[in-house]
């Protein structure tokens, strides 16, 4: 006869799905609909070690409200802080709207793949913003800036539409003062004539690009929706390669991890193996944009 | 894999033994269908179920549950209702199901409350007999070689019994008395007629050769627009889905207002809010691109991730969609139009 043995129970795991708590230390409005905020993990030993990759997304909570996707707008070169830049559209953004400094916000993650750094290393880099495009590409020019040396030329256009509407106006002023990138900045209306430089689409500004090896050039852009097709235009005529034209895309999603389905495009999930694209992955798989 | 015989009349005997592990759950009717009930009386299981109306996937994934609570500003994790479980009387193409939501909940990022779920519950496979409606042979998921604890297999006055894991062999040792290790070869013979009698008894086959291919090729088909002509967008075959796993989440707040829960429920990628975000745009407005995703993932993008679709051919959305849009006529579709690129 055989004994009887003794049925196993399961074991506990750590959980992905849990909010951290994280305390709002800044926020100031960049503009009349979008405001910046500062985050950090309560715990300082936390805030300083977190690592994010430049491209990667954290959900936001809001108990009571729900929970959403955001970019991350700060660069892991610059620790203890993190950094969210978020326009006031929605039901949840409405109540973040609310938050005070020093509010606790619960956040998780980070996700996504970001921008392949590894292979970014060491190449031209050209990033072209549009509007809040900014906000998830301000963490990978700072990072570029924080690494200088590790990158070779490297060009950064922007676009806003007036001057009133354009986001990290100083801090974008400033680094156009610097003599180790080319900063062009541009606007498209300038009603109350307020705008020092050049004024125009973002397209315009492509003919001060000079000396990029374009076999060896990174060129990313975010923006609104209808940039995409001309900006990707430019990118083609200055002959860089399909696969290092890198943007970064929005999809509904309510896990981050693969899970609830809801940025699915063909046999891919946004979250897990985006949301940065190359434009030879919008070529070739249906649906992306 | 071991291998015992449990005479027949000793079925509600060795189900009644197997409430010492946990609650059980088995088909029972309900009108003219079936669905998983909890076994309170053990004659109450409808051993000649074919395929329930909700498919297994219900006691992974609830239809609702709660994720956490929250409490100014403080989450604290919940796992409700989960305790020891057997599931009776799973056919061969329910097993696949859990082994595809297996992959999608357990792989990258394990998701804790399928996992917990997962392991609190034993899995007892039952050997059926195909209908008009079952595709399972087409799509290969009419056989099941692991993904249970254990596995009943019709032989005339006996039932084979695969014992198909650690649980399993503990789940046989409850009553040990009632199996017999004495398999002949008779049994064998018996075992491989009733094989082949229920493989000839398929009627709806399909061949999903290229299907991936199939579907990238119709990308710009017409046909996706006269589906979605008829589709009504219920999302009812979402729900009757085995592998459909899409969900929502909702905060659901206590009077106080300063405390509630997280609630995690199904969703349907054929709702039309199914693919909106915060501004107003809808990345899946129309409902042929919606459809299209749903096929997708059957037909498309499972085999390419995993190289086998995550359509197991139970028949439910034949048997469920109110104007019949279902695997079978999508796929024969696919295969019989004009190509467009």
């Amino acid at each position: 006869m055989i004994a009887k043995n003794q049925i196993h129970t399961a074991a506990p795991s750590a959980n992905p799905f849990m909010p951290e708590q994280m305390r709002i230390v800044r926020r100031y409005d960049l503009t009349s609909d979008v405001r910046f905020f500062q985050v950090r993990p309560m715990d300082m030993e936390r805030a300083l070690t977190f690592a994010n990759k430049p491209g990667q997304f954290m959900m936001i909570s809001l108990p009571g409200v729900g929970e959403a996707p955001f970019s991350i707008s700060s660069t892991p070169s610059r620790p203890g802080m993190l950094e969210f830049c978020i326009r006031k559209v929605g039901r949840l953004t409405d109540q973040l709207f609310k938050y005070k400094e020093n509010s606790i916000i619960g956040v998780r993650g980070p996700y996504g793949n970001g921008f392949p750094l590894e292979k970014m290393i060491g190449k031209d880099n050209l990033i072209v913003v549009g509007g809040l495009g900014a906000a998830p590409l301000r963490s990978l020019l700072l990072y570029i800036l924080d690494n200088r040396d590790q990158f070779g030329k490297f060009y950064f256009l922007h676009g806003a539409k007036t001057p009133d509407e354009m986001l990290f106006r100083k801090e974008f002023f400033e680094i156009k003062e610097r003599d180790d990138l080319k900063c062009l900045l541009t606007v498209d209306d300038d009603p109350t004539g307020s705008w020092p430089f050049q004024k125009g689409r973002v397209t315009n500004l492509f003919g001060k690009i000079e000396g990029l090896d374009p076999d060896n050039t990174y060129a990313t852009v975010c923006g609104p929706p209808v940039m995409y097709k001309y900006v990707i235009a430019e990118f083609l005529k200055l002959g860089i390669p399909k696969h290092q034209v890198l943007m970064t895309l929005e999809r509904r999603m309510h896990c981050g991890i693969g899970k609830c389905g809801h940025c699915a495009i063909g046999s891919i999930y946004t979250c897990l193996d985006g949301p940065v694209f190359s434009y030879w992955d919008v070529l070739h798989m249906k649906d992306l944009i | 894999m071991k291998a015992l015989k449990l005479k027949k009349g000793d079925m509600y005997t060795y189900l009644e033994s197997l409430k010492s592990y946990g609650e059980l759950w088995g088909p029972v009717s309900r009108g003219d269908k079936y669905v998983y009930g909890k076994l309170d009386n053990v004659r109450d299981v409808a051993l000649e179920a074919l395929r329930t109306i909700i498919p297994p996937k219900k006691f992974f994934v609830p239809p609702r549950f709660n994720m956490f609570r929250y409490s100014d500003n403080k989450f604290t994790e919940t796992f409700e209702d989960i305790k020891p479980r057997v599931l009776f009387g799973l056919h061969p193409c329910d097993i696949h199901g859990i082994m595809i939501l297996d992959e999608l909940f357990l792989d990258r990022f394990p998701d804790p409350y399928y996992k917990k779920r997962r392991e609190a519950t034993a899995i007892i496979g039952l050997s059926c007999t195909p209908d008009d409606k079952c595709m399972a042979r087409s799509t290969n998921t009419h056989a099941v070689e692991g993904g249970f604890d254990l596995a009943f297999n019709e032989l005339d006055e006996d039932y084979l019994v695969w014992v198909g894991s650690s649980l399993g062999d503990d789940l046989v040792r409850l009553n040990i008395d009632l199996f017999s290790e004495d398999i002949n070869t008779g049994d064998l013979q018996k075992y491989l007629a009733w094989r082949r009698k229920r493989n000839a008894r398929y009627k709806l086959n399909f061949d999903l050769t290229g299907m991936p291919d199939i579907m990238e090729l119709s990308w710009d088909s017409s046909l996706w627009q006269e589906l979605a002509d008829r589709c009504l967008a219920c999302g009812s075959c979402s729900m009757v889905c085995p592998t459909c796993n899409c969900y929502n989440v909702r905060d659901v707040s206590d009077l106080s207002l300063s405390s509630g829960v997280r609630e995690r429920y199904w969703d349907s990628c054929m709702n039309m809010e199914y693919a909106l975000v915060a501004g107003g745009h809808n990345f899946r407005e129309a409902r042929a691109e919606r459809l299209k995703l749903w096929y997708t993932h059957k037909l498309k993008a499972f085999i390419t991730e995993y190289g086998k679709p995550s359509c197991i051919g139970c028949g439910r959305c034949i048997d469920t969609c109110p104007v019949n849009i279902n695997v079978a006529e999508v796929i024969r579709s696919l295969q019989g139009q004009e190509v467009k690129v």
